[in-house]
């Protein structure tokens, strides 16, 4: 328990701190996931074949390939493309990008992934008369996306959004291979340091036991909130 | 883009797939035991059994695979019991720990997923062999097994896929799989693309090849209702 005290002599507040980070890079990557899903829904729902083709690749890649290639691929080549980009422009040298962004931008792709199937789903199960009386009432397409379909879109999607945010919170255990030092990163430290892996992998695994539990407390909590009127 | 490069590393990568390959199958197969045991802990009425198979999935599917890894990899070689009994000359070995640490943690979704299948299970089968004299054990094997193991056939696919994708962690711990056979290629060419999106490639076939696999078995077996 000494391990796990506070200040200079334990590993409490180093632990602490990297909680947060894995919380931070999480949301980030959800939000992250949020944007490639709005964009990429609609293309997987369109109605023209090309469109169509641009967001099956995406879902179908990315749910394909393991999450540490797309992490590898956006570490390792993101700063070979940055010093490319920064060559043109008359800046050589080593430019490292920050594992944060990299390691928040890798996971929010896999998670858009995974939401853009939750969003297609749940557009998919809304009534199809719900649109035609829209449009019988004269409502324009924007508008009726915004104020009718995006509302009872994003009530239907809470209960498999919820499994989303559960495997973005385990896949970001994998940036630690970038060195964000986030819970992972903390504990290999932690155990390399004191020669103690089993004691703070352990340690490790209840952070994040309690992390998925009480997110999934919290996310209950909101889908009564929104299932209040049905 | 440098195809040749691409073309020239492929067969150093296939090497890989063949590693991956292996610590799917075998930790498919040991997953399906120990899935298949906790899914009748699971609905055993005793709550103690019940809890404690609970516990068990809770475990391994509210943390995350690299920490299992680490802990059956780094973790149980700390401890002296261990390293004194012979267990340790599985511990010791990389590629053992991958397969435990791979194993329990599918076991712990097929578990979830044979046991929704178990639960979906209609009563009037079981009522109708009950009526109709058939042991209970006869029941379970002959009746309660194929209609679960039928109807858990695409979240097991499913599952099957993302374990795939789980044995890429294995590279992690110094085993030279796909991933690692990728990993080695950008260190000493640092041609982070090229040796990436190949084996991105040799993946997604083999993910395409499982999808269809599934395909096929659910066609033929699925279960119609």
């Amino acid at each position: 328990m000494e391990l796990l005290s506070f200040g200079d002599t334990g590993w409490g507040d180093e632990l602490f701190l990297a909680t947060l980070m894995t919380i931070a890079v999480s949301i980030a990557a959800m939000a992250i996931g949020f944007l490639f899903a709005l964009i990429f829904t609609p293309l997987k729902l369109s109605k023209k074949k090309s469109l169509n083709i641009i967001g099956n690749c995406y879902t179908t890649i990315i749910r394909g390939v393991p999450e540490l290639l797309v992490i590898y691929l956006l570490f390792f080549g993101g700063t070979g493309a940055a010093m490319y980009v920064a060559s043109i422009f008359g800046h050589d040298g080593y430019i490292e990008i920050n594992a944060f962004i990299t390691g928040a931008l890798a996971i929010g792709i896999i998670s858009g992934a995974y939401s853009t199937e939750v969003f297609r789903g749940a557009i998919l199960s809304i009534d199809k008369g719900q649109f035609e009386a829209s449009k019988v009432l004269g409502i324009k397409k924007n508008i009726q996306f915004y104020k009718i379909i995006l509302p009872q879109m994003l009530r239907l999607s809470i209960p498999n959004l919820s499994n989303v945010w559960q495997i973005t919170l385990k896949d970001t255990s994998l940036i630690s291979v970038t060195g964000l030092v986030e819970i992972m990163r903390q504990s290999y430290i932690a155990a390399g340091s004191t020669r103690d892996p089993l004691f703070f992998y352990s340690v490790a695994a209840v952070l994040y036991l309690m992390l998925t539990f009480l997110s999934m407390k919290l996310i209950n909590k909101l889908e009564i909130k929104y299932n209040k009127g049905y | 883009m440098d195809i040749k490069l691409m073309i020239s590393i492929f067969p150093d990568l296939l090497s890989g797939a063949v590693i991956t390959l292996q610590l799917l199958v075998s930790s498919m197969f040991f997953g399906l035991i120990i899935g298949l045991i906790f899914a009748i802990l699971r609905i055993n009425k005793n709550p103690i059994i019940n809890k404690f198979a609970y516990g068990y999935s809770y475990f391994f599917r509210g943390t995350p695979l690299l920490v299992q890894l680490y802990l059956i990899y780094y973790g149980l070689a700390n401890i002296e019991l261990l390293r004194n009994s012979f267990f340790w000359v599985i511990i010791k070995e990389p590629y053992w720990c991958a397969i435990i640490a791979f194993s329990l943690n599918t076991g712990a979704y097929t578990s979830e997923i044979l046991r929704s299948a178990f639960q979906t299970i209609k009563k009037g089968y079981i009522e109708a062999a009950q009526s109709l004299g058939v042991t209970k054990k006869i029941t379970f094997y002959r009746i309660q097994l194929p209609i679960a193991v039928k109807q858990s056939l695409p979240a097991y696919g499913n599952e099957i896929i993302l374990m795939l994708k789980g044995t890429s962690l294995a590279s992690v711990i110094t085993i030279m799989d796909l991933m690692g056979e990728a990993r080695k290629v950008n260190v000493l060419t640092f041609k982070p693309f090229e040796a990436f999106i190949t084996a991105g490639i040799i993946y997604l076939f083999i993910t395409f090849i499982i999808h269809n696999i599934i395909k096929y078995l659910e066609r033929k077996y699925g279960f119609q209702t």
